[in-house]
This record gives structure tokens, C-alpha cells and sequence, in this order.
């Protein structure tokens, strides 16, 4: 017996290894040649220097970049702060976003959810410069909405710096991270909730053995994000940091007069998030961005 | 899971604060584009729409403007054809490398802006003989690619590829099937796509900065400038308000054609 399946008839179905080149030849062009081949660019000129002298590049290959990083104090203290302040916003994003998505998907009524997802999703597409510039004037430290807001409790409004760049951070990638938990959360059959209490389990016993581990790659999604973004910045410390200085502000402050440095320095996240991206590659994180 | 009604009232009261803290930023900035005071004073000691009026007959501003939705206009539509290819060629076929592929394409927005900001400066003024408006457009459409391709691909995986099966069996050739059935099918995934990749290049700034030739506005690139000119503020305060009211329409809109639950209810 011979079953025909008929294929579309053209060059390009009877050759589908030259549709297949036909489609990826553009998109590899730009993402590979342009944006890949920039990065190998500037990862190169990392072991690069620059001749103090005359400001011409010298390229020969030296690891004196990152050596002058990971050995200066100023810059070691920058790169420590850095991550700290990327791992409290991860979690403090974490903190706010669970009980919410929770109240969204387990809690609200099924008709509102569209209307709750929107409104996370909202301010997400209001322009980043906006929003940090939004918090410029919450933190003011005298006449600020904060400081007003405050006062009658007699605290004082957290002004600008290390405080008010873990807020603005954590205010502007909370809502990567309140989205795929919240995917992930009503995802979770309803049945296997029922089957964790019939056996016994109260609320909280239900929620460390059923719902976290069920969620946890959302949350992972969610803090590649929270992370990763956070790790860049320099725009939020250069409006509401104060003094506070991030790794972002030493590459854009040395990228013109030193390119092979400021590449060194920019080329620390992007080790971190790579090999975060890398570890959590297994865990099904991915798929859920 | 039956929760018990203590829980979810303290849920409850705990979203509430949650989407205080989300709003009430956005809310300052609106009030704040019509306050009296010249600098930002909360709360606010009176009221007036003079600045508003101010904004729209500001020059630079409207410059900014033209520039901002002529950028993005091309850049979306770069992403569109190349983020649409894209989603075919890894939904439809499994060749060496398609893992590497997908990671790459969320690169430009999982790593910070300012890499691919310095990365794309670096190679255009180096081998292009520096920055332009094109180059700009070139460094929006490589991070848009991805909001188009993940509208795309997840259309695609849904639909199948039973009804182009079907359209050939019945004598369509390859071109006739795309128009009559694939593209059809494909529409609105790409439509809010489009829309959201318009959004992100409306509002980007970092990329923006290292890669925009002199003279070279866009409105978040106004903003920058403006940011810290105390006699600016009131003007800076409506275009930050105009651009949070813009935002949500198109997010809006996007919400229509989109449905997040089909994307596994993923952000972009």
C-alpha cells in the first residue's frame, strides 16, 4: 500500500532545505553577522588598550583590563554593589509578585483576569526614561511624594541613592516578573491543589510542595529579567542614584575615551547573565518568557 | 484549594497596595504636567493647562516627535519581515543550531541595553564611518525583532500545518497558500507584534544614546537632554505625561489582537 501526502506544489516545497535558507538567510544576517559579530567586536576589544599617549588602540591581546577591575577597589566595590543591588531587586520583585499574581489567578474572579493582566502589563510599554523620571520626583528628598507622604509617620523620604535605586529598579521590572508567575500559576490544574488538601496538606505545606515547584520556572523566567536588567543599568543611578555609582556608569562614562576598558567592564554582566541563562537553560525557564 | 477567607482578604488588601505601588508614579507624572510649579514640588501648589500648551508649540519638541515615530515606523517593519521569517523557518523546520537561534534572538533584550548600545556603537563607527539616523534604525530593529518573532512563532505552533496540507491538496500552489490561507491566519498575531515592537522602539533610550547620529532627537532623547534644566521642567513634565498616555493605547490595542495565554503568557 503507498500513501501519497500531497506538498504544496513550488521550487521551494520540492527543496525545503532552500525554503529553509530562503527564510534564515535575512534574519541570520542581521542577528548573527550585525548584533552577534558586534558583540564579538567588543569582546575583543576587551583585551585591547589604548595607548595613553596618542589615544590610538593597541591590539595586542592582554588581560590588563580586567586585571585593573577585579584589582582596584573602587571598581571591585562598584561591581559588588552592582550585583547586590540586582539580587535585591530580583527579590524584592520576587516578595511583591507572588502574593499579587497569586490574588490574580487564584483569587479574583475569572472575569477579571484579563482586566488585572492588562493592568500589569500597562505600565510595562510606558516609556522606561518616563518611569525612572516618575520616581525622580517621588524620592525628592524635601519636597518629594514620598517625603510628603512620610512625614506624618515622622520617617524621612529614602532620597537619592542606593534605597532609591533598588525601588525604581524593582518598580520598573516587577511586572517581568508578576506575568510568567502568574502563566505559571493558572497553569496549575485545579485538581492537583484538591488532591494536595484531600491528603491532608494545609495551605502553607501545599504551597512549599505543590506550588512552588510547579512555579518555579516562571519565577526563574521572571528574574532573567529583574536580573539581568538591573545588572546594566545606568540611566536609573545617573537620575535617582545620587552619588551612587553602577557598573553601567563607568562604561558609559569611559566608553569614548577608553573603549577596551569600558568594553572589559560591560563585558562583566553579560558573563554573569550568560552563564545564568546557561544554568537555567535545563529548567524549562526559557519557554515561559 | 479551598482558601480561607482571612487569606484572601489579606491577598485582596495586599493587591490593592501592589497596584498602588504600579500607579501611583504614573499618576504623580500626569498631575505634575499640570502644576503651577516650575520645578517638581508635591503636592503641587495650583493648577493650569498652560504647559501643555507650551509642549505642543515647543519646536524642538514636535522635531522630536517626527523623528520618534519616523525611527520607529521603519524599525517595526524591519522586525516584521525579519522576525516573521524567523518564526517560520524555527517553527516549521529542526536543523543544527535552532536551540542557539532562539536563545540569540532574545539576546538584544535579555542582555542590558548598554552592551548592545556600545557593541552596535563600537562596529558602526568603526566600519560605517559613524552614526546616522539609520544606524539608530538598525539598533531598534535588532531588539524589535524578538516581539514580532514570539507573536509569530506562537501562531504558528498553534495553527499547524494541516491547513496548509489542505490548501495543497486541494491544488494551491506554494505563493496561493500564503496569501489565501497562512498570511490569513497569521494577521492579527502580527499585527500586535508590530504594535508592540512600535512601542519599544517609541520609548527606548539606551540603545538610542550609543547609537543615534549627532543631531539626531527622539523624544526619550529630549527628555535626556531636558531632564536636568531646571527651566525645562514643566515641559519635560507634559512630554513625560503625553508619552505615558500614548502608551496605553497601543497596549491596548495589542491586548485585542493578542492573546497572552497563547504566548504562554509570556511578557513579549
Amino acid at each position: 500500500m503507498t500513501t501519497t501526502t500531497a506538498t504544496p506544489r513550488g521550487f521551494g516545497y520540492r527543496h525545503p532545505r532552500f525554503r529553509l535558507a530562503a527564510l534564515l538567510s535575512a534574519p541570520m544576517a542581521w542577528l548573527v553577522v550585525v548584533y552577534l559579530g558586534s558583540l564579538a567586536a567588543l569582546f575583543l576589544t576587551a583585551f585591547w588598550t589604548v595607548d595613553d599617549f596618542t589615544g590610538q588602540l593597541v591590539k595586542t591581546f592582554t588581560m590588563k583590563n580586567f586585571q585593573q577591575v577585579f584589582t582596584n577597589s573602587a571598581y571591585l566595590g562598584t561591581m559588588l554593589r552592582t550585583i547586590s543591588i540586582a539580587l535585591l531587586v530580583t527579590l524584592l520583585s520576587l516578595i511583591l509578585a507572588l502574593p499579587l499574581a497569586f490574588f490574580m489567578a487564584r483569587v479574583a474572579r475569572v472575569s477579571w483576569r484579563p482586566l488585572l493582566v492588562a493592568m500589569v502589563l500597562t505600565p510595562l510599554w510606558a516609556s522606561y526614561l518616563v518611569k525612572v523620571y516618575a520616581w525622580r520626583s517621588m524620592l525628592q528628598p524635601e519636597s518629594g511624594v514620598l517625603a510628603w507622604f512620610l512625614a506624618p509617620f515622622g520617617i524621612q523620604s529614602p532620597g537619592y541613592g542606593f534605597v532609591g535605586i533598588v525601588i525604581t529598579l524593582t518598580y520598573l521590572w516587577l511586572p517581568y516578573m508578576i506575568l510568567p508567575i502568574y502563566a505559571g500559576l493558572t497553569r496549575l490544574p485545579d485538581s492537583m491543589l484538591d488532591a494536595s488538601s484531600d491528603l491532608g496538606a494545609k495551605g502553607g505545606r501545599t504551597f512549599r510542595s505543590v506550588i512552588m515547584p510547579m512555579v518555579f520556572p516562571s519565577i526563574v523566567a521572571g528574574s532573567i529579567f529583574t536580573f539581568s536588567l538591573s545588572l546594566g543599568d545606568y540611566i536609573t543611578a545617573q537620575i535617582v542614584g545620587g552619588k551612587i555609582f553602577m557598573l553601567g556608569n563607568i562604561v558609559q562614562t569611559t566608553y569614548v575615551t577608553n573603549l577596551p576598558f569600558a568594553a572589559a567592564v560591560a563585558t562583566i554582566p553579560v558573563m554573569i547573565v550568560l552563564a545564568y541563562l546557561f544554568a537555567v537553560r535545563r529548567s524549562g525557564a526559557l519557554d515561559n518568557l | 484549594m479551598t482558601l480561607s477567607r482571612g487569606t484572601k482578604v489579606v491577598l485582596s488588601i495586599f493587591a490593592v497596595i501592589a497596584f498602588a505601588f504600579i500607579y501611583v508614579p504614573l499618576g504623580v507624572i500626569l498631575i505634575n504636567s499640570f502644576s503651577t510649579d516650575r520645578s517638581l514640588t508635591w503636592p503641587p501648589s495650583g493648577f493650569t493647562t498652560e504647559w501643555w500648551g507650551k509642549a505642543v508649540e515647543n519646536q524642538g519638541v514636535r522635531d522630536a516627535l517626527v523623528t520618534s515615530l519616523g525611527v520607529a515606523a521603519i524599525a517595526t517593519l524591519v522586525a516584521l519581515v525579519l522576525g516573521t521569517l524567523l518564526a517560520f523557518a524555527l517553527g516549521r523546520y529542526r536543523f543544527f543550531g535552532r536551540e542557539s537561534l532562539s536563545l540569540l534572538v532574545i539576546l538584544p533584550i535579555a542582555l542590558p541595553g548598554i552592551v548592545t548600545g556600545i557593541a552596535l556603537n563600537n562596529v558602526f563607527t568603526s566600519f560605517l564611518g559613524g552614526l546616522t539616523i539609520y544606524t539608530l534604525i538598525i539598533g531598534h530593529a535588532t531588539f524589535c525583532i524578538v516581539v514580532v518573532y514570539n507573536n509569530a512563532i506562537a501562531r504558528i505552533r498553534r495553527m499547524g500545518g494541516s491547513v496548509e496540507e489542505a490548501s495543497a491538496d486541494l491544488g494551491a500552489n506554494g505563493w496561493r497558500t500564503f496569501v489565501y490561507v497562512t498570511f490569513p491566519l497569521m494577521r492579527s498575531a502580527l499585527i500586535a507584534g508590530a504594535i508592540l515592537a512600535f512601542g519599544l522602539s517609541f520609548d527606548e533610550i539606551i540603545v538610542t544614546t550609543f547609537t543615534a547620529g549627532p543631531g539626531v532627537t527622539t523624544l526619550p532623547i529630549w527628555i535626556y537632554q531636558n531632564l536636568f534644566r531646571p527651566n525645562q521642567a514643566p515641559i519635560v513634565n507634559v512630554v513625560a505625561a503625553a508619552l505615558v498616555v500614548f502608551s496605553v493605547l497601543p497596549i491596548y490595542i495589542a491586548q485585542r489582537f493578542s492573546n497572552a495565554d497563547e504566548r504562554g503568557g509570556g511578557v513579549i
